[in-house]
C-alpha cells in the first residue's frame, strides 16, 4: 500500500475515533497479540482459518486480533463502570481468500456502547450515529443499508411447541443456515431419521445400551458408556416426538424470508405473532426500536429490514444488526456494520451480562469509495 | 541445465511403483551416479532432469514452480496447496497408493454413524468435558473444510504426524481423520469410519506447475514425454 493510501485511511479513521469520543466515548488500545483460545472457544475451529495464529513459549498459542469487540467486552466486563462507550482505533488482522482484492491487514475504527437502561435507545443511538457520519461519503455514491433482528428469530424458535433439545439444536446452528435448515427438515419430519437409528433404539430398548456398547467392542477414548446411554434416551424420546407443525414450519420461513420497510416487516411480525404469542416480547422490542429511531430522525418506513440479515457474519449478535454498503459496488467491503451482542457479554463475563451493542467503520472501503489516493 | 524437471518420491514403495508405471510407457527413470544420489535422470531423454523428493515435498515444490512435473498424492496436494488449480494441473491419475482421508470414531459410539451425530455429540461432549471434542489429524485443512461445509460445531483440530488411529486409546483425541486404504488400521484401535465420513479419495498422481518457467525447450521436452505417455498438452496454462 502507497504511503499517501495508508496516510488518508489514518485520517480517516482519526476523524472517525474523534466523532466517537465526542459521542462520549472513551478510547480503548487492547493488544495486538490475544489468547487464541478465548476466540477459538468462541468461534470455534473456523476461526484458524481466517486468523493468523502464532506461537509465544511462555504465553502459549497467541492470535493477532481478529476483531476489537471481544477484547473490548472483556476489558469492559473486568473492569468497567456502566454506563459505558468505548472507541477504538486500529488493525485487524485476517486471512483473505486468495485473488480477494483485500489485505490482510485492515483499519477498524468502532464504537460500542454498554447500557442496561434502555436497550432500544442504545440501539438507536448507535445506528443513528453511524448514519450521521456516514453523510460525508454520500456524496461519492448511494450508500445502501440493511438491518434485521436475530432475536425475533431466536423468540420464534424458542417458541416452537417441541422439545427444548430440538430448540437448542436449532439455537445453536442460527448462524450456520444451511446446517440450520437441514436440522429444521428433520424435526419437521421432512428429512428421513438417519440410518439404523430406529433399531439402535429398539435394540436398546431390548436389551441395553450398556449392553450393546459392550457387544461393539472394547470402548476406546474419554467419552463413557453412561454418555452413550444418555444419548440414546434422548434419541428415543427424539423419535416418538411429534415433527415440529406445518405451521410453525412454514412461519419460520416467512421470518427467514422477510424482506421490506420495517414498518411494514413490524406488521407482518404482528400477523405472525398473533399465531404464536411467543414473539410478542422480540417484536415488542424490535416496535421500541423503531420508535426510538424515528425520533432519532431515521425514517424507519424505508428502513430496510430483512429476516434472515447477519445469520451468515462469523458474529456473535443476537439482536438489532445492521450494515451499510456502497450500492453498486460489489468490489467494497461492507463500509459499517453492527449491532447487539448480549450473549457475548454473559460468555465473557464470568457469570455476569450486559446489554451491549456496537459497529465498526472500516476505513479502506470509505476511503476507496471517495476515489482515494492510488 | 536440463530443461524440465521432474519430481518422483524418493524412496519406498511409492517409488517402486513410480518406475514401474512410467517403464509401463517406455519411459526409463534411472538413478545418476551411486544408489544413495538423489538425483537421477530419464533414459534418452537428456532434457529431463529426474528430482528424487520427499512425496509430502512434492506439492510445494510443483506450487512454488522450482519442478515442472511431479508425482505425489491427490490428498497431499489439496492439503497443502490452497486453491491449487490456480498454480497446478492435475495430468493424470496413476491408479495407484490408492487411499482415503475419513472421519472415525470408536466403534463403541453405537448412537454415532454419521456427521449429524457427530455434530450432535460434539455439543453434548463440550457441555460433560468442558471442552471441544477432539479430532486427530494432520490434513487439518482438509478436514476443516470438510466439518465447515457441513455444518460441524464445538471441536477441535490436534495435531498428530503418526501413529493418529491410536490417539483415541490414549486419550489425546476422541475421533480421528487419516489416511487408510484397507481399514484394517482402524478396526484394529477399535474405531469405525463415519457413514458419511469420507473426506477426499487420494490416488497417485502426475501434476503440473502452471508457475514453472515453461521455456520452448521445456515445452519441447515435455512433448517428448507426453507422446509416449499419452498425456493432454497445454498443461502449463
Amino acid at each position: 500500500m502507497s504511503n499517501g493510501l495508508r496516510a488518508e485511511i489514518k485520517a480517516v479513521a482519526a476523524r472517525l475515533q474523534q466523532a466517537f469520543e465526542d459521542a462520549g466515548a472513551v478510547m480503548r488500545e487492547p493488544d495486538s497479540l490475544q489468547p487464541a483460545e478465548v476466540l477459538l472457544d468462541l468461534y470455534g475451529e473456523d476461526i484458524r482459518a481466517r486468523a493468523y495464529i502464532t506461537h509465544d513459549p511462555v504465553l502459549g498459542e497467541q492470535m493477532l486480533r481478529p476483531d476489537f469487540t471481544v477484547p473490548i467486552v472483556q476489558m469492559h466486563m473486568a473492569e468497567g463502570a456502566e454506563p459505558a462507550r468505548y472507541t477504538y482505533n486500529g488493525s485487524v488482522w485476517r486471512k483473505q481468500l486468495a485473488g480477494s482484492a483485500r489485505g490482510p491487514e485492515n483499519t477498524q475504527v468502532g464504537f460500542e456502547l454498554f447500557d442496561r437502561t434502555n436497550p432500544a435507545a442504545a440501539d438507536a443511538e448507535v445506528f443513528s450515529l453511524f448514519n450521521g457520519l456516514l453523510d460525508e461519503w454520500r456524496g461519492f455514491g448511494a450508500i445502501a443499508v440493511a438491518t434485521g433482528d436475530i432475536g425475533i428469530l431466536q423468540a420464534a424458535v424458542r417458541g416452537l411447541k417441541t422439545t427444548d433439545r430440538r430448540k437448542a439444536a436449532l439455537l445453536r446452528h442460527l448462524w450456520r443456515p444451511a446446517r440450520f435448515r437441514q436440522l429444521l427438515d428433520r424435526f419437521g419430519g421432512r428429512a428421513p431419521v438417519p440410518e439404523g437409528r430406529e433399531a439402535l433404539v429398539a435394540a436398546a430398548a431390548q436389551t441395553s445400551s450398556e449392553t450393546l456398547v459392550r457387544e461393539a467392542g472394547p470402548l476406546v477414548g474419554l467419552r463413557t458408556v453412561e454418555e452413550i446411554a444418555a444419548r440414546i434416551v434422548d434419541l428415543a424420546e427424539d423419535l416418538a416426538e411429534p415433527p415440529i407443525s406445518a405451521g410453525e414450519y412454514e412461519m419460520l420461513g416467512q421470518i427467514l424470508s422477510l424482506k421490506s420497510g420495517s414498518v411494514a416487516a413490524l406488521d407482518s411480525l404482528r400477523t405472525l405473532q398473533s399465531e404464536m404469542p411467543v414473539l410478542k416480547a422480540a417484536v415488542d422490542r424490535m416496535a421500541t426500536r423503531l420508535d426510538a429511531l424515528s425520533a432519532k430522525g431515521i425514517d424507519v418506513e424505508n428502513l430496510p429490514f430483512e429476516g434472515k440479515f447477519g445469520l451468515t457474519a462469523m458474529e456473535y449478535y443476537d439482536g438489532f444488526v445492521f450494515g451499510f454498503y456502497a450500492e453498486g459496488r460489489p468490489d467494497l467491503p461492507t463500509l459499517a456494520s453492527g449491532g447487539r451482542y448480549d450473549a457475548l457479554t454473559r460468555v465473557l463475563g464470568q457469570g455476569r451480562s450486559i446489554p451491549a451493542v456496537g459497529g465498526v467503520f472500516h476505513p479502506e472501503a470509505l476511503v476507496a469509495l471517495s476515489g482515494g489516493v492510488e | 541445465m536440463s530443461a524440465l524437471k521432474l519430481g518422483v518420491p524418493s524412496k519406498g514403495r511409492l517409488q517402486t511403483l513410480t518406475i514401474d508405471w512410467f517403464a509401463g510407457r517406455g519411459i526409463e527413470l534411472a538413478r545418476s551416479g551411486s544408489e544413495r544420489e538423489y538425483a537421477g535422470h530419464v533414459v534418452g531423454m537428456n532434457d529431463i532432469e529426474l528430482v528424487l523428493l520427499s512425496a509430502g515435498e512434492i506439492p510445494k515444490e510443483l506450487a512454488a514452480g522450482r519442478i515442472h512435473l511431479g508425482v505425489t498424492g491427490i490428498d497431499l496436494i489439496h492439503e497443502k496447496i490452497p486453491l491449487w488449480q490456480t498454480r497446478l494441473t492435475e495430468v493424470e491419475r496413476m491408479g495407484f497408493g490408492f487411499a482415503d482421508l475419513v472421519l472415525a470414531v470408536p466403534n463403541a459410539w453405537i448412537d454415532v454413524t454419521c456427521i449429524e451425530d457427530l455434530d450432535a455429540v460434539a455439543a453434548r461432549f463440550r457441555a460433560e468435558h468442558g471442552f471441544r471434542l477432539r479430532i486427530a489429524t494432520k490434513y487439518h485443512n482438509l478436514v476443516r473444510g470438510f466439518l465447515r461445509e457441513k455444518g460441524v460445531a464445538d471441536y477441535q483440530l490436534v495435531d498428530s504426524q503418526g501413529a493418529t488411529e491410536g490417539t483415541v486409546k490414549n486419550l489425546t483425541a476422541e475421533a480421528i481423520a487419516d489416511i487408510t486404504s484397507t481399514g484394517e488400521t482402524l478396526v484394529a484401535n477399535h474405531l469405525r469410519i463415519l457413514s458419511d465420513g469420507l473426506i477426499l479419495k487420494s490416488q497417485a498422481t502426475v501434476y503440473a506447475s502452471k508457475t514453472a518457467k515453461w521455456s520452448a525447450k521445456s515445452k519441447a521436452a515435455y512433448a517428448a514425454l507426453a507422446a509416449k505417455a499419452v498425456w493432454p498438452e497445454g498443461v502449463h496454462k
